[in-house]
């Protein structure tokens, strides 16, 4: 069974008198384990597919089931502890808290949890351990370069155990070198820690390092063709 | 890293505009407070007096005295257990700088009469034997760094030459609302250098029974009714409580300043708290894909409003409690007992409680309910 089941999902938007359809019956399996790139042009509805996987936007139409709920019709209150339960999610910018250290950034997601202080500190420095930034843990976001920025949020991302990691253009801020860095993380958390990833680029570099790369473009999802694997 | 170190972190990132916010909030609380004080002074005042204390007056107005021959007359109705007197000086000291009110008063019957101004049994005593002595509240005699034994020199301006008095007692008052900034000395030394005229300004008339008031009033008007001088007589509390009056709607006028400055500082207060939220609109938008759901962005956000308030309203409300005590102020003897009442502190908890209503209840509804996609978009 896929952990994330998309059936015939329509999404339209209204802007003024006009109504844009971004998807109609879109359909899409992502098995658990996955690592899946989604490309497409600007506009093809790429960013929204993955906010209807987080439960961030509801479709106009149809279904969307992520690790067995149907997030596309649960309340506020209750898709707000499913997230913190089940999904990480990385921004391309604006992801950290400028008044929190990378530390506190990073334990955001663990003050939802019944965890101890200590529970905490543990979790915390072990994500951090694994982005590599255990000594830029008492930084704050000022004083890290975007790459360790991302490092850290990809971190916080993954700091409860989630059942799914989403990341929406992850290297569209960075140099090649941070890029190459951040996408080497994600390949080790799908590789070695079983993480099912889900990533939205435009770098056909970032999508060969996905296991599967799937082309949006008006509203239709094909396999993509020309990344290199 | 928990909930309230989060709302202490946000509260820091503008830590000018957070200082500025809450002094502005401590300075709406601190001037509700000392307008709304003037207020309960004043009807404190006014709502002093002896129950069994009437006060004798000319019936054409308090400037006109009344002859010293009423004393007797007065003591000898049925209901009348003690009668005194009084007169206003008018004097002014040195270069008239800080005014200070002098009464001469029938010493021995006069502090029978008040209780309430406490002063040593030798101090007493001294001020019944010498002509020349007066007694100065304790806060006149700090003021001006008097000491007992000393000669002071009035200037007379309706009875008009100098006046020298020697102090020979200083008096504590037991009741605040009790001037402690008085000069008072004796009227027989009034009466003989002004000639012996044998007048006063007023009584002070002690009856049998509270109850009786009315009554006691009516028989000592009726008295003089036909004479030179008639007479009008109220309880001493009514005699307070127009001297109140004098100073007009002082309730409505400070209530109505005090809620228009209260009223601009939480606009300008809801204002910066409004603007704090909406700088964060994608860090909101980050902490509810985290997964913190509505109710607790909008707590954090009503959180940091009420650190704001509560914050101001101690500063504010702590500092007018505090500094009327320590200055033991009194507006130059106008608002004796000026100090703030636990039912002030009481509606300033209450002002700052709707404060933070008023500057936190908008950004955290819109905190609360603004859709992620929504807030990513604004930011981008």
């Amino acid at each position: 069974m896929a952990l994330v089941e998309i059936r015939d999902v329509h999404k339209s938007f209204q802007r003024d008198a006009q109504r844009i359809d971004v998807f109609a019956d879109l359909t899409l399996d992502v098995a658990q384990g996955s690592f899946l790139a989604l490309m497409g042009p600007s506009g093809s509805g790429k960013s929204t597919l993955l906010n209807l996987i987080a439960g961030l936007d509801r479709p106009t139409s149809g279904t969307v089931r992520v690790a067995d709920a149907e997030v596309s019709r649960m309340k506020s209150g209750a898709l707000a502890s499913w997230r913190a339960r089940h999904l990480g999610f990385v921004f391309q910018q604006l992801n950290l808290l400028p008044v929190l250290t990378a530390a506190q950034n990073v334990e955001l997601p663990l003050l939802l949890t019944r965890l101890s202080k200590a529970e905490r500190a543990e979790r915390v420095g072990v994500a951090l351990g694994v982005v590599g930034l255990l000594d830029r843990m008492d930084h704050y976001p000022r004083q890290l370069s975007g790459g360790q920025e991302q490092r850290t949020a990809i971190a916080r991302a993954i700091v409860a155990d989630p059942t799914l990691v989403l990341l929406d253009e992850p290297t569209g801020q960075l140099d090649a070198k941070s890029s190459q860095e951040v996408l080497t993380l994600l390949q080790r958390l799908n590789d070695e820690f079983g993480k099912t990833v889900i990533i939205v680029t435009h770098d056909a570099h970032a999508a060969e390092r996905a296991k599967t790369a799937l082309h949006l473009d008006k509203g239709v999802l094909v396999e993509a063709e020309g990344v290199a694997r | 890293m928990t909930h309230a170190r989060l709302v202490l972190a946000n509260l820091g990132r503008h830590k000018r505009r957070t200082v500025l916010t809450i002094l502005g909030v401590a300075l709406a609380l601190f001037l509700f407070a000392s307008l709304r004080t003037v207020v309960t002074t004043i009807a404190a005042t006014a709502e002093y007096g002896g129950a069994r204390r009437l006060v004798v007056t000319n019936a054409t107005g308090i400037v006109f005295p009344l002859p010293m021959a009423y004393a007797n007359r007065i003591q000898a109705l049925s209901g009348v257990h003690a009668v005194s007197w009084a007169s206003w000086f008018g004097g002014r000291y040195g270069d008239n700088k800080r005014f200070f009110a002098q009464f001469a008063v029938d010493p021995e019957s006069y502090l029978a009469l008040y209780p309430e101004i406490s002063l040593p049994e030798d101090q007493k005593e001294a001020f019944f034997q010498e002509r020349s002595s007066a007694i100065v509240g304790r806060r006149l005699l700090e003021v001006f760094g008097w000491r007992l034994g000393q000669d002071v020199t009035i200037q007379g301006t309706i009875f008009p030459g100098d006046w020298t008095f020697t102090i020979r007692g200083v008096y504590t008052p037991t009741d605040q609302v009790i001037n402690d900034d008085m000069l008072i000395f004796r009227s027989d030394y009034l009466d003989e250098r002004l000639g012996r005229p044998g007048i006063t300004g007023w009584y002070v008339v002690e009856i049998d029974d509270a109850d009786q008031a009315a009554a006691v009033s009516k028989a000592i008007d009726d008295l003089f009714r036909n004479s030179s001088a008639p007479t009008k007589t109220g309880t001493e509390q009514a005699f307070n409580a127009s001297f109140a009056t004098m100073w007009g709607n002082v309730e409505l006028l400070m209530g109505t300043i005090g809620m228009a400055v209260v009223f601009a500082i939480l606009m300008v207060s809801a204002n910066a708290m409004m603007m704090s939220a909406r700088d964060r609109t994608g860090e909101v938008a980050v902490l509810k894909t985290i997964g913190f759901s509505d109710r607790t962005l909008f707590g954090l956000v009503m959180a940091e409003a009420g650190i704001i308030a509560f914050t101001g309203a101690v500063l504010g409300l702590g500092s007018a409690t505090w500094l009327y005590r320590a200055t033991n102020f009194n507006a130059m003897g106008f608002l004796p007992g000026f100090q703030v009442t636990p039912r002030t502190l009481v509606l300033g908890g209450g002002v700052a409680l709707l404060l933070m209503l008023a500057s936190g209840l908008a950004p955290a509804i819109r905190a609360a309910r603004l859709p992620v996609v929504q807030a990513l978009r604004r930011v981008e």
